[in-house]
Order: structure tokens, then C-alpha cells, then sequence
């Protein structure tokens, strides 16, 4: 079995009722947003599933559940043959968290900025107790911040002497100081210029080249999510509609809201292109559509899309959530 | 006759030593009707640009140089009130995040009344008519009933056609748009460029689209500028300047990006970053950058010159072309 992670009828819902007195006086109901709702992959060692959505999919919170930082209201997660959310409770998962890291979107805030380098790349190996204060942790921070392609004398600066990019290198040395095997990224190159963007998802690939690291990486970019992944799953409304090879989903997509994606991208190519865009907007999470959340804005719905909620298949080598392409309507 | 003309502009911030130039010369002119992009990484003075034009530059940033020039007339030395009524009347403006375009405590309606009624000589009960089938216009659903709403009310997808409608308003020649869909979804951002390229074609206003994302660029604009260290590097057709650029830099940038028609193991990188405003390098900006930077790169500054199709500020193209002058 050569697979790290699997993920098993994931979901996460948040309560977002109005306030106790509201709801009695008002007679209004409890409101839950169900944030990611019953989203199962695996991935496999070594490789990297890449998530794509537009904003509120749910797909930040699917990482935020696989590091750790959210309990799932049902199903769970195992990694490399365990339940990872019944140890992370124990003492073992202090373990478990060694070995899965996470990568933050924003590098201006995901690094204290009272602290120098050393000191931010250090604490995970301190916190887990594997280097103490002193020369040997010296060494080690050095290492890490050679790997991602930064000077080793850099770790008695502080993060705001360095640009964008070279904040996000030392978001991922920290990341790399435990020695994971999987590294959850949450849209790590949203926040950097295109040129700084190229540096940093070079260096993501060659540590991944070199020290056989797993990703999780969420994106919203499917330029960049096709130059990264090995597989892809594309979310809407907290589901996954389409699960695939990068080169199946990118040449074949099935879905029509992958579709409708993968058409809306400005692309280069297309000088003076006109385009006739998906019409509507992403539904209120709290309310979502019947049936297919996706059917009030697909060119192919029909009367049972508005009924009933379809089912992740597997369709010749691609799993997909859709009535019309199981019936081959599409 | 050029709609808007930048000649030579120069924005500086004063500072204790000395001021620091955000903008160096930088000069190109947009035509009637024409869309143009401004594009560049984040510090390349795009933003600023826009800014100087619609006269709406952050204190203590000011002009120092150059002329802007709209329908032939100066605007760069206009007052406060003089330019006021030259914002919104003949130019509008755009930014990235519709939710502080607009003012929470207004109606809609009432702020596209307001802004109707300032520059248009016209009643109240027309200016509302007015702003209604400016709505309708930009694909808001259910205008009539949509006007009472307040910003909060709409999704930010909606919000920016309201923030489209509202500098439109008046009817002005020329629209600057400063990232208009960097805050929106895939999905959203292509109907939000859609309609700003239709509806500026229908009514013959002019775009400055400024943005960081040649996707966008590419099938909007028909001509672009592209900016590094406050200076125009090359600026030209679109098709041109994407698949034949002239600059390095532009070059560089092209490969860096992933695009979805094509597969790369590995991306083209442009080591190190933008230079600050106080250590820009002697020469060309870009030449430490640059991987074909030779001894002049380092001495002497390029200004904008014909190379091919379009104009390029890069010695790489001066330097036949001078011998055979001379």
C-alpha cells in the first residue's frame, strides 16, 4: 500500500446560529454552514493532489482538517495506516504532527515578526525536542535555509528584511525542519508577484524531487495547479465534483463546473479572445441549491439535478459527481 | 488627436535624503476608444501611474516632472475642485476592492444619483432613471428594486458592477481601472472583464486596465505597457509584446508564468527582486536581473526606442541601429 493519506467521507460543519436569546425570542432556527461536506481522496506517497475551488468551496478548511487544526463533525482522515484525528488527541501525536506540516498563504503574517529567523525556523525542532539552543540547532536552521535557496547567515535577520518570496522560502524551511513526509499548502504563491510565484513552486518541486515529500496543495490558480499536481479535485459548495489525473482533467474535463473553470481563465494565447462567460455566482453556503448544488448555474441541468444529490462516481478513470455525465448526457 | 497623453512623468516621494522617484519618465498615450493594459509586478509603479492620472496621488507623493495631458489640455497643475470635476466627468476610476469604492451608508441608488447630478445638468427623477438602465446595463438583475439596496447587500461580483455603473456614470472618455477583478473568483473576474470591454466599446470610453495578470491583458487589451522600477520597459501591440517581446525583462516574465497551454517541468525564474526605490541600480534598472546585460546596461539609462513591432527601453536594441546612424 503505497498510500500516505487518505481521507474518508471528510466533513466539517460550523455552527453559525444567531445568539441563544435570537433564536428563542425570534423563533429562528440553529444555522449550520456545512463547510466541507463528505470529501473523500487519498493521495499517494510521494505525489501531490492539488485542490482547486473558488472562494468558500471549503477547500482551506480540508486542509486545516488534515493538519489538525479542525476536528471533522463525521468521517476522518488515516495517515500511513492510522487514525490521524483519534492520535492527534494522544501522546503519540506528537508524533503524527512531526511528520505533517503546513504552509500558510500569507508570508507577512505567518511569521512573528518579533523574532529573528533562527529563532522561527528553530521552534518546531525545539517544541518537538529534537535540537536544543546551540550550535547543532545553528547547523541545522543553516541546512534548512540552504535547501530553500536562502543564505544561512540570513537567521539573525528579521522576517520584514526580506521580500515576499524570500518569506515564503523561509515559511517552507520551517515547514521542512521536522523532516515531514507531508506537507499541507495553503495557497502558497497567491500572495507573491508571477517571477517570485516561478522561485518558489521551482524550490517546492525539487524538495519534493529530492527528499520524496507528499503535498497537499490548495489553489485557486489552475494554471499553476496544472503545472504542480499529479492529481487534481475541484470543489464546490464543500464537495468534490471531479477527482483526476492532472492530464485527464486538464484535456478531458468532465465536470461542467470544471469546465466552466478551466474556460474562464484569461489565457495568453487567446489575444482578443471574446468569451461568453458561466452566468450566476457561487450559492450561499448556508442555503445551498437542492439536488446538485452546482444546477442553477450548469448548461445541463434537468429535473432530477434539482432533486437529487449525485454521488462521486468513477467513470472510466475519473471520478465525477454529475446526473448528466453519468448518463451521458453531456 | 491622443485622448490622454503622459509625457515624461515623474512622481517623487521627498524624503530626508534627498526624494525617491517612483515614476521616471514614463510617457505613452492612450487613443480614443483604445483599451490599454499597464501591467508589471507589485512596486513596479502601475498603480501610481493611474493615480497621477486621475490626480488622486497619496500625499506627501507628488509630480514632479512631466506633463499629463487630457484632450490636449493639461491636467496635471489643475487644483483640487478643477480636478474633481474632471474625475467622474471625463475620467472614472475603478480599483481593486468594491467594497471601499463604495460608501456603506448610501444606498446604491443614491450614490449613483449623486454622482449623476454633479456632473449632468439633469433632475432628480431622470438621474434616477438614469442610474437604473446604468445597472441594467451592467447585468445587475432586478435594477429597479436593487437600487434601494446598500453595498453590503450585493456580492463582491456585483458590487464591481455597481462600482462599473457608478464610473460610468457621467459618461466620462476614459476609465481607469486599477486591478478591477484581483479580489473576484476565476468565474466572476471573466464576466466582470467581459463587461468592462463591451460596455467601454458600446459607449467609446477609453480603458487604462492596470493589473498583474497577462491572462487578463491578453484578451482584453489592444495594446500594452509593461512596467519595471517606476519606468515603461517596452510598450506596444499586445500580440507583439507577448509572443515577441523585445525586453528581457518582458521576456523573462512571459516564461514565468504558468499558463494553461503548455506543460514545463520547470518554470523560467528571474533571480532576485525588484530593486527598492532608494538602491536602483545605474543603467538599465533590470541589469542585474537581466541575463543579457552588457557593460552599457550598467552605465548608461535606455529610453524607449523602436524594436520591431514595439518600443523598448534595452540597449539590446539601440546598438545596431546607432552604428548604422553613425
Amino acid at each position: 500500500m503505497n498510500e500516505l493519506v487518505q481521507a474518508h467521507d471528510l466533513a466539517k460543519s460550523f455552527d453559525v446560529s444567531p445568539p441563544w436569546l435570537n433564536r428563542v425570542l425570534e423563533r429562528r432556527p440553529r444555522l449550520l454552514l456545512r463547510a466541507v461536506d463528505g470529501v473523500s481522496f487519498s493521495i499517494e506517497r510521494g505525489s501531490t493532489l492539488a485542490l482547486v475551488g473558488e472562494s468558500g468551496c471549503g477547500k482551506s478548511t480540508v486542509a486545516r482538517l488534515l493538519v489538525g487544526l479542525y476536528t471533522p463533525t463525521r468521517g476522518g482522515m488515516r495517515f500511513d495506516g492510522q487514525d490521524a484525528h483519534a492520535a492527534f488527541k494522544t501522546a503519540e501525536g506528537r508524533q503524527l504532527r512531526r511528520r505533517i506540516q503546513m504552509i500558510f498563504q500569507d508570508p507577512y503574517a505567518s511569521l512573528n515578526p518579533r523574532w529573528i529567523v533562527e529563532d522561527i525556523i528553530g521552534e518546531p525542532l525545539r517544541e518537538h525536542g529534537i535540537l536544543k539552543q546551540g550550535s547543532e540547532l545553528e547547523q541545522r536552521v543553516g541546512e534548512l535555509l540552504k535547501s530553500v535557496g536562502l543564505n544561512p547567515l540570513d537567521m539573525a535577520k528579521y522576517p520584514h528584511q526580506f521580500s515576499g518570496g524570500q518569506r515564503q522560502r523561509i515559511s517552507i524551511a520551517r515547514a521542512l525542519a521536522t523532516q515531514p513526509e507531508f506537507l499541507v499548502c495553503d495557497e502558497p504563491t497567491s500572495a507573491l508577484d508571477v517571477s517570485v510565484q516561478a522561485q518558489v513552486l521551482n524550490i517546492m518541486k525539487d524538495l519534493q524531487r529530492e527528499q520524496g515529500l507528499t503535498y497537499l496543495f490548495i489553489s485557486h490558480n489552475l494554471a499553476v495547479v496544472r503545472h504542480v499536481a499529479d492529481q487534481v479535485g475541484v470543489m464546490y459548495l464543500g464537495r468534490l465534483v471531479e477527482l483526476a489525473d492532472k492530464k485527464a482533467l486538464f484535456e478531458d474535463p468532465r465536470h461542467p463546473y470544471t469546465r466552466m473553470l478551466i474556460d474562464a481563465i484569461p489565457q495568453m494565447k487567446h489575444v482578443g479572445r471574446r468569451r461568453t462567460p458561466v452566468q450566476g455566482e457561487v450559492p450561499n453556503p448556508i442555503d445551498p441549491p437542492s439536488g446538485c448544488t452546482f444546477h442553477p448555474r450548469c448548461p445541463l441541468a434537468n429535473a432530477r439535478c434539482k432533486a437529487e444529490r449525485p454521488a462521486l462516481l468513477s467513470l472510466r478513470g475519473v471520478q465525477v459527481a454529475c446526473h448528466a455525465v453519468e448518463e451521458g448526457r453531456d | 488627436m491622443s485622448l490622454l497623453q503622459v509625457k515624461n512623468l515623474v512622481v517623487e516621494f521627498p524624503h530626508r535624503r534627498g526624494a525617491l522617484r517612483a515614476l521616471d519618465d514614463v510617457s505613452f498615450d492612450i487613443a480614443p476608444g483604445e483599451i490599454l493594459g499597464v501591467v508589471g509586478e507589485s512596486g513596479a509603479g502601475k498603480s501610481l501611474t493611474g493615480a497621477a492620472i486621475i490626480g488622486l496621488l497619496e500625499p506627501p507623493g507628488r509630480i514632479a516632472g512631466g506633463e499629463i495631458l487630457l484632450e490636449g489640455q493639461r491636467i496635471d497643475q489643475l487644483g483640487h475642485e478643477a480636478m474633481r470635476h474632471i474625475r467622474g466627468r471625463k475620467i472614472g476610476a475603478i480599483f481593486q476592492d468594491p467594497l471601499t469604492s463604495l460608501n456603506p451608508l448610501y444606498t446604491i441608488g443614491r450614490q449613483l444619483v449623486e454622482t449623476i447630478r454633479t456632473h449632468l445638468p439633469i433632475g432628480e427623477a431622470e438621474a434616477r432613471r438614469r442610474a437604473i438602465s446604468l445597472l441594467q446595463d451592467t447585468g445587475i438583475p432586478g435594477a429597479e428594486q436593487r437600487i434601494e439596496h446598500y453595498p453590503h447587500q450585493f456580492s463582491g461580483g456585483m458590487r464591481q458592477r455597481v462600482v462599473i455603473a457608478l464610473a460610468l456614470a457621467a459618461e466620462p472618455k476614459l476609465i481607469v481601472a486599477d486591478e478591477p477583478t484581483t479580489a473576484l473568483d476565476v468565474s466572476i473576474q471573466a464576466q466582470i472583464i467581459e463587461l468592462l470591454k463591451n460596455i467601454c466599446r458600446q459607449r467609446g470610453a477609453a480603458v487604462m486596465l492596470i493589473t498583474h495578470d497577462m491572462g487578463v491583458i491578453a484578451e482584453t487589451c489592444d495594446r500594452v505597457a509593461v512596467m519595471y522600477a517606476g519606468r515603461v520597459a517596452e510598450i506596444g501591440p499586445v500580440r507583439e509584446v507577448i509572443h515577441q517581446p523585445a525586453h528581457p525583462y518582458t521576456a523573462g516574465l512571459m516564461a514565468a508564468i504558468p499558463d494553461m497551454s503548455m506543460d514545463r517541468e520547470r518554470l523560467n525564474q528571474i533571480d532576485g527582486a525588484m530593486p527598492r526605490l532608494n538602491a536602483i541600480p545605474r543603467g538599465c534598472a533590470y541589469n542585474p536581473r537581466c541575463p543579457r546585460a552588457f557593460e552599457r546596461c550598467g552605465i548608461e539609462r535606455p529610453d524607449l526606442i523602436d524594436a520591431g513591432a514595439t518600443r523598448t527601453a534595452c540597449w539590446l536594441h539601440a546598438a545596431p541601429t546607432l552604428e548604422g546612424a553613425s
